[in-house]
């Protein structure tokens, strides 16, 4: 989130794309507070939900239409005149120029440049294909630098490209596409641009509404194209509005259990593109932006797992991480495809349930059967650790060796959490776990110091550096310290450091203070450089823990800079530069959150001018706004500007697509879906597709969520309070498609896909309406996905409907639309 | 006295309408009062976050002795109010909850039942399992796109996933764990 939740309250106009109230109920009390300060509120989702219900404009749209939706938002504003010219001109690449080779999709029927075959793909008619993006780049001038355009009228600029690649975008087509009436379209497109610009700001809010597609990446995109063009990042009641969905989702991230990163976002040596430690930091450190100090990061994060081990000598370890096969390899999807097909032999599913919550869950628990072992740790018998028991298995059959531990919950255990907003909050242990439960930590550190037992006494170079690596947290072995976990992650001196006056800035094996203090040489180690400043000494030597900071918010700071501590360095607002102009000075008083005083202080005594404000300046704080690059806000872009183009693995503009499994030919252009999708070719046909046009599954399917449970439902379905609220599963199906089909609320129904089947209770409803595209009615159904076989509240699962097909940037599946089939009756 | 969940919908609902309408027909202050200074009388408070959606409402955790006794928002933090959702207000049965496995149990291979074992026991298998695979899958070195051998010190066997429910300090010791052992299939929930 580039924003935060208290912020919300200062919106003049806020669009949740998600079912904002249903899932993040407590935070969705910053939009009733808008709403009382006269903000005007849209909700655009196919059904009609809570969030719907106390919104101004609830705008149904076709499931996998967002980017038809965000598009045509961005031609109108752009048609209109209504962005934010100031802002897109200085502090945008709208002014960049582009190789004049490159043609937008607008000109290409569907496609970008560059489009490639690669080899004939899983699933015919689909091909594989990939973009070659040697078009997709600036325009340079003598000295290397992207040629400009400040009047944004050369047709090679990213502006001009960006509008005529949108002008297809028309209310007509988005009405065709979307099913989102044309009047109603042009209704929404004026309140949200009409109530963005220097005196206003809008927010948008997402969930996983946006991501579960084949062009998940890009829909984001689109939405932060369309804040960009309006001004409203970096801004009070701007920005993007990401509503994670589990506890600490943007932590897990953050510490990086993810196959393409290191903690930190340092990219996850390849072996074809980083041979070697120099290597990688020549091709992962840009020239410019923040990133320039990623080596410091990358030695750093070395220098925390391999410690003295970790030398210039030896490439601080570099040859011990290690290195992918391939970019096109490892994700989830990856894994159980791989898992099915006997490349992995052994598996730890550590609070997280497979069987029930990952698409193609039937092909999951199937995989899980082909593994030699699987270790679950989790609070709850989730349905991995039991799937051996799930309905129409013979567990004779299945080989798999199973060990469980059980798991302590947060309650039982001291450590921290990071929330949507990159707010770091501590929890401290209220008692001790009962029986032989134990937190996830002590099982990790505990298979660590076994393991090297194991390996104590080996020679081979390939060990060195897991024996390298230290568990010690502190002198209870049962219990290991977090909060000196919390200090390895946030950095500390590996020996002491002095200033050129030979004066100690730090001891050895003190904390740092920032990341502005890491360096490449070793003498500084930290696991996680963005959460630098966490944990800080203090005065008296002790660790100071900021993530357990509880001081309330006031009228001098309504955003709480002394409650916990938000990455990076504390900042609320990222991009907080944009709230002022080119000369520092905020927009319009109304929207100010920091801005330049010269008056102020400097950095050194006899030097004024510094950046003060509301916030924790995301920027360098003594850069005055007249000095090179004080007037580019996004400082962690090479080029210090936010991207409109902006090249991902399937184009530098968000174009619509049809989704892998759709009700209707692509009515924008012939590309019928995403060119570059990643489908898998799964043996025994485990993932068969509804190719288009099938009558056996013409209706569209949604995944969501409800209050009253939990993601997988592991956290819900085990517990009496949450069981007994929503006891059974059901699919939302509209009195349209009810009455076409005689069936009655409440009547049983199967709901079937070429994957598979789930019985369900019908709740036919108002709530969903059917779509008109072109003309045509297209219905819709929606069913939740918390269900399994275990639990106190059983039910079939809804992934077992779901495909394995998958963005090309991050091989997210797409659970938020495909196609099924409803029949009366369990069949 | 202490009032439980089901007396106090009772007392609440008494205006035959249920929580929701009688919120507006009735003072429930008294009620919350007594509830809370009753029951937390001599707890112990801790400092919770709640385990959900990524909101992040921090709780207060009363405790008596091993024995987490209410948990409630915390009235104070900025981004919730204190509030908390159905979800959060049942965190309780997290801990509080006879169907919750207290023994680290085993499964043979095509048993149709678990086993309970000694937690020493399974680490212990479970460590050997690891070193099995290591020792018999590790790939040191492997061709590039040109021809050439590259390091890449490589453990394909052996897959992690989870977890966007644990701690950050957890997160970062699974990472240093399963990246220094070699392992490439390292996922969590973002993903999905």
């Amino acid at each position: 989130m580039t924003t935060n939740l208290i912020d919300i309250q200062n919106s003049d106009v806020i669009m949740a794309t998600s079912n904002f109230a249903e899932n993040h109920p407590v935070g969705f009390q910053w939009v009733m507070k808008a709403k009382e300060r006269g903000a005007k509120f849209i909700h655009v989702d196919p059904r009609f939900t809570r969030t719907s219900a106390v919104a101004d404009v609830h705008v149904p749209l076709r499931s996998g239409t967002n980017i038809a939706f965000f598009g045509g938002l961005i031609s109108y504003a752009i048609q209109n005149d209504l962005y934010f010219k100031d802002y897109v001109v200085h502090y945008t690449n709208a002014s960049f120029l582009i190789d004049p080779a490159f043609k937008t999709a607008t000109d290409g029927g569907g496609l970008f440049t560059g489009l490639e075959q690669t080899g004939k793909g899983g699933v015919d008619p689909h091909v594989a294909t990939t973009y070659k993006k040697d078009t997709w780049k600036y325009q340079l001038d003598g000295e290397g630098n992207p040629k400009r355009d400040l009047t944004l009228r050369d047709p090679n600029s990213v502006f001009q490209l960006m509008k005529r690649h949108y002008s297809r975008y028309t209310p007509e087509m988005v009405e065709r596409v979307c099913g989102i009436p044309k009047e109603k379209f042009v209704q929404v497109a004026k309140l949200f641009c009409e109530n963005s610009g220097p005196e206003k700001t809008g927010s948008i809010t997402y969930a996983l509404n946006l991501t579960q597609h084949t062009n998940g990446v890009q829909n984001i995109r689109a939405l932060c194209m369309l804040q960009t063009l309006l001004g409203n990042i970096g801004r009070p009641g701007g920005g993007v509005v990401a509503l994670r969905g589990h506890a600490n989702v943007q932590g897990a991230t953050d510490l990086e259990l993810l196959y393409h990163e290191l903690p930190g976002y340092l990219p996850m040596p390849l072996r074809d593109a980083h041979p070697d430690l120099k290597t990688w930091l020549d091709k992962e450190t840009p020239k410019g932006g923040f990133w320039v100090n990623r080596p410091k990061f990358m030695v750093s994060l070395l220098k925390a797992w391999f410690e003295d081990r970790a030398t210039a000598e030896n490439e601080y370890g570099y040859q011990w991480l290690p290195k992918r096969a391939s970019a096109d390899a490892y994700s989830h999807q990856h894994m159980f495809v791989d898992m099915y097909k006997g490349i992995i032999k052994g598996f730890l599913s550590d609070g997280q349930n497979p069987a029930v919550g990952g698409p193609n869950a039937k092909l999951a628990r199937a995989a899980l059967g082909k593994l030699e072992w699987l270790v679950v740790k989790d609070i709850f018998l989730t349905e991995t650790a039991e799937f051996w028991k799930a309905p129409g298995i013979s567990a004779k059959d299945i080989k798999t060796e199973v060990f469980f531990l059980p798991a302590a919950p947060a309650a039982e255990k001291d450590g921290s959490l990071t929330n949507t907003m990159r707010l770091i909050q501590w929890h401290e242990k209220a008692v001790n776990p009962p029986g032989d439960v134990t937190s996830d930590a002590e099982f990790f550190v505990s298979l660590a110091k076994r393991l090297q037992k194991l390996y104590a006494g080996s020679k081979k170079d390939r060990d060195q550096g897991f024996l390298a690596t230290k568990w010690e947290y502190g002198d209870n072995p049962k219990e290991p310290n977090m909060e000196l976990v919390l200090k390895e992650v946030n950095g500390y001196a590996t020996q002491e450091i002095t200033d050129k006056d030979g004066k100690v800035v730090y001891k050895k094996g003190q904390a740092l203070n920032s990341f502005a203090h890491m360096t490449d040489d070793g003498k500084t180690a930290g696991g996680c450089w963005i959460y630098t400043g966490v944990t800080v000494e203090g005065p008296d030597g002790k660790l100071i823990n900021k993530a357990n900071l509880r001081k309330p918010a006031d009228d001098k700071d309504y955003l709480a800079h002394g409650w916990g501590f938000a990455w990076p360095a504390n900042r609320r607002i990222l991009y907080n530069r944009a709230s002022a102009d080119l000369q520092g000075k905020p927009w319009s008083e109304k929207k100010k959150l920091i801005w330049w005083d010269p008056e102020a202080p400097g950095q050194e005594p006899e030097k004024k001018g510094k950046w003060v404000g509301l916030d924790v300046p995301d920027f360098n704080a003594f850069l005055a706004p007249d000095a090179k690059n004080g007037d580019k806000p996004f400082i962690m872009r090479a080029d210090l500007v936010a991207a409109f183009f902006g090249p991902l693995n399937d184009g530098p503009f968000p174009e619509h697509y049809e989704p892998v499994e759709s009700p209707t030919k692509n009515l924008l252009s012939k590309q019928q879906m995403n060119p570059v999708a990643k489908i898998w070719n799964v043996p025994d046909q485990k993932n068969d597709l509804v190719p288009l046009g099938s009558p056996d599954y013409p209706y569209v399917v949604t995944t969501y969520r409800l209050t009253e449970h939990h993601l997988s439902g592991v956290m819900s379905r085990y517990l009496p309070m949450l069981a007994e609220l929503f006891h059974s599963h059901f699919a939302e199906i509209s009195n349209e498609l009810a009455a076409e089909l005689g069936i009655k609320n409440g009547e049983r129904v199967t709901v079937v896909t070429p994957r598979g089947k789930v019985h369900v209770t019908a709740m036919v409803t108002h709530r969903l309406k059917p779509f008109m595209i072109d003309g045509k009615k297209t219905h819709q159904i929606g069913i939740p996905w918390h269900w399994g076989y275990n639990g106190i509240s059983k039910g079939d699962i809804t992934n077992d409907l779901s495909a394995t097909v998958g963005d090309p940037t991050v091989y997210i599946q797409e659970t938020k639309a495909f196609l099924c089939n409803v029949k009366k009756g369990e069949v | 006295m202490s009032l439980s969940r089901r007396d106090f919908l009772k007392y609440a609902g008494s205006t035959g309408a249920g929580v929701a309408v009688g919120t507006a027909a009735l003072d429930l202050k008294p009620v919350q009062a007594a509830a809370t200074t009753l029951k937390l009388k001599e707890a112990k408070v801790h400092s919770g976050v709640c385990p959900y959606c990524a909101v992040g409402c921090i709780q207060l955790v009363y405790s008596k002795g091993d024995k987490i006794i209410d948990i409630e928002g915390h009235p104070d933090t900025p981004h919730t109010l204190g509030r908390l959702c159905p979800k959060g207000a049942a965190t309780i049965q997290l801990s509080n909850n006879p169907l919750r496995p207290t023994k680290a149990m085993y499964r043979a291979p095509g048993s149709d039942k678990w086993e309970e074992k000694p937690l020493d026991w399974m680490y212990e298998q479970i460590a050997k399992r690891y070193y099995d695979a290591r020792e018999k899958y590790f790939v040191e070195k492997e061709k590039n796109k040109d021809g050439q051998d590259v390091v890449v010190n490589r453990l394909d066997a052996i897959a992690s996933l989870g977890s966007a429910c644990i701690d950050n300090e957890e997160c970062y010791l699974l990472s240093k764990l399963n990246r220094t052992l070699g392992i490439v299939y390292h996922e969590h929930q973002a993903r999905v």
